[in-house]
């Protein structure tokens, strides 16, 4: 048998040469699957990066705002010293961490409902509620927040009709708050929901049955399970958050300056 | 590097880095008709934004860049322009005298670009908070209008506080708002520090103004006067005013990219531009004020009573008054090397806003 098997790949060699090399070495076809993605991400994803890394080694002349090449830390000595940039990076991880805050506790109990509770109809029309918003455009969505917080915006006219005083967030860090919290939450809901929908119901009636309540179950059963998806759904929107200098610069007033603002900025300058 | 001495035939392209509504179909449609240089528009966001565009001599990419007065040297020692020819422009004899050789473009006689436009910065106020229209620019630093302002989110705001402290603390001393020294940096960053607080948002563009205006977010803010002209349209109760501290100004230029691949056709629309009829169309549609003296009347047939309110009529004295934006640096009128240049303004900037 063995013999014969090596007399038909001597023959198959010189029929289909590529197809005994990748039986030859095993390694030959992952290596060309992933030969093009992985030169892709190190020449134009990691080359990037570095070539942006070194760049923060050297200075600008900002009058004219050529790049002088000559080593230093001074970039690095001012972020740290300047008490602007502190408070800069402060505000902008504050804001993403009540951001990713809000939307874990209003996910939550959405996601549990559409997953555990909603009939397969009403699953449908609420998974349809979360996504629709994603196909308007991000900025469509930020100035109809504009439209509602500002000063003669729905907000302050409702709460004027019902004889309360006036909010006047528009233009705020809360505004920014609440801003972010809606752009961000169905990244937030759909990696709960994905979590929450693997938790097998015979989990839950095994609780019941052996007398947990139903609370009981749900903070000693599908919340530890539900984790990796609150996890995932946090990491989207802090990252995001954290990213964003778009709703800073419509939303935000004065004193909403975010990291990506002062990239923005001084991307003219490096760039 | 003599700049060419006539004008050849037309490319058939012009790439222009510009400000939003600097190249309306209006007068651009009969340009490329009759001259059959295709007009492409490269809007640029703020001056910072234009610098880096036309920086490496616009690479080949852009010809020309209506760079307003703050970029313009940052551009001429850059090396991104280079110097144009004023006898191959026949209406630039007709220019007012300041706009012909301003220090902001023109370095030891030599022009780098063509003055286009210019206007005030204003002070602009809701009618209905300001009766009597305010006089002074303390109304943006005054407590009581607190989270009812808006200024401009550029660094060259700290001119504006610089020539308010020239008249409200003449013992600093400050001559020339782009020329300050230590002492007088430190002061207008001061001011504007209190300022902050009282700011509901700096805008970044000047449809953003026209928002908080029309919303009611704010009452009062530096403004110029195209958000006037358009708030004004939309029927919002709103004035403007220069106050008697008198105003910093913009003027831009167009400017001639070191690399520009179509220079004939930058030529054409250059002398295109400076014309009494196109230099009317421009600043009645922009809201600003035309630099050749021959467009007050072209105004007039376009809009009665225009050449005055837009100032295009008035005398050399006038220019004295406004402070036109130029791009500070660390040499100072007197020579010596104490003033504080624009890098120092962009970083305080900063952390003024943060």
């Amino acid at each position: 048998m063995a013999v014969t098997d090596a007399g038909r790949l001597r023959k198959n060699r010189g029929a289909a040469p590529l197809q005994t090399l990748l039986w030859r070495w095993p390694w030959v076809r992952p290596a060309l699957l992933l030969t093009p993605p992985l030169a892709w991400f190190v020449l134009v994803y990691l080359t990037s990066l570095v070539l942006l890394l070194i760049t923060a080694f050297w200075t600008i002349d900002t009058f004219t705002t050529q790049i002088v090449q000559v080593w230093n830390l001074d970039n690095f000595r001012i972020i740290l010293t300047e008490p602007a940039y502190r408070l800069i990076i402060g505000r902008t991880v504050g804001i993403a961490a009540l951001v990713t805050v809000t939307d874990g506790l209003l996910a939550f109990p959405f996601a549990y409902y559409m997953a555990k509770v909603a009939s397969r109809r009403t699953q449908t029309i609420l998974f349809a509620a979360v996504l629709l918003p994603l196909w308007a455009s991000y900025l469509a969505r930020v100035y109809a927040w504009i439209l509602i917080l500002n000063h003669s915006g729905i907000l302050n006219w409702s709460l004027q009709s019902i004889g309360l005083p006036p909010a006047n967030i528009g233009y705020t860090n809360t505004a920014m708050w609440l801003v972010f919290s809606y752009i961000w939450l169905p990244f937030m809901i759909i990696p709960t929901y994905a979590a929450l929908e693997r938790v097998p119901d015979s989990l839950l009636e095994a609780a019941a049955d052996l007398g947990a309540r139903r609370w009981r179950a749900v903070l000693d059963i599908v919340v530890p399970l539900a984790i990796p998806g609150v996890v995932a759904g946090s990491i989207f929107t802090f990252s995001l958050t954290l990213g964003d200098y778009i709703t800073p610069i419509l939303v935000g007033g004065a004193g909403s300056t975010f990291i990506g603002n002062v990239v923005y900025i001084g991307a003219f300058e490096a760039l | 590097m003599a700049p060419q001495t006539s004008i050849g035939p037309g490319e058939g392209q012009l790439n222009l880095v510009l400000w939003d509504g600097y190249a309306d179909k209006s007068w651009v449609d009969p340009f490329t008709a009759t001259t059959g240089c295709k007009v492409n528009q490269k809007p640029a966001g703020s001056s910072d934004e234009m610098v880096s565009l036309m920086k490496d001599g616009g690479a080949g990419q852009w010809d020309m860049v209506s760079a307003s007065g703050d970029a313009d040297l940052r551009l001429i020692y850059g090396g991104d322009v280079k110097p144009m020819n004023t006898s191959l422009i026949p209406d630039f004899a007709n220019f007012q005298t300041y706009f012909k050789a301003p220090g902001y473009n023109t370095i030891n006689g030599i022009h780098y670009g063509i003055s286009l436009q210019w206007g005030p910065n204003t002070l602009l106020y809701s009618t209905k908070k300001f009766p009597n229209a305010p006089t002074s620019w303390s109304t943006i630093y005054d407590p009581a209008n607190k989270g009812l302002l808006t200024v401009p989110d550029n660094p060259i705001q700290i001119a504006d506080a610089a020539l308010y402290l020239s008249k409200t603390q003449p013992n600093l001393g400050i001559k020339d708002p782009y020329e300050l020294t230590q002492k007088q940096f430190d002061a207008s960053v001061a001011l504007l520090k209190q300022q902050r607080p009282l700011i509901k948002k700096y805008w970044a563009l000047a449809t953003d103004e026209i928002t908080l205006f029309q919303n009611g977010d704010v009452v009062a803010g530096a403004a110029w006067p195209f958000q006037t002209i358009q708030l004004k349209a939309a029927g919002a109760a709103v004035a403007e005013t220069i106050p008697i501290e008198g105003a910093t100004g913009w003027a831009d230029t167009w400017m001639l990219a070191t690399k520009a691949t179509h220079p004939n056709c930058a030529y054409l629309w250059t002398k295109w531009v400076s014309t009494p009829k196109v230099q009317a169309m421009q600043a009645l549609s922009f809201g600003e004020t035309p630099v050749n003296t021959k467009a007050c009347a072209e105004m007039e047939a376009l809009s009665a009573g225009s050449c005055a309110q837009y100032h295009a009529d008035a005398p050399g004295s006038y220019f004295n008054t406004i402070k036109f934006w130029t791009t500070p640096t660390a040499t100072c009128d007197d020579g010596s090397n104490n003033c504080i240049p624009y890098a120092q303004w962009q970083a305080a900037w900063t952390t003024i806003t943060a």
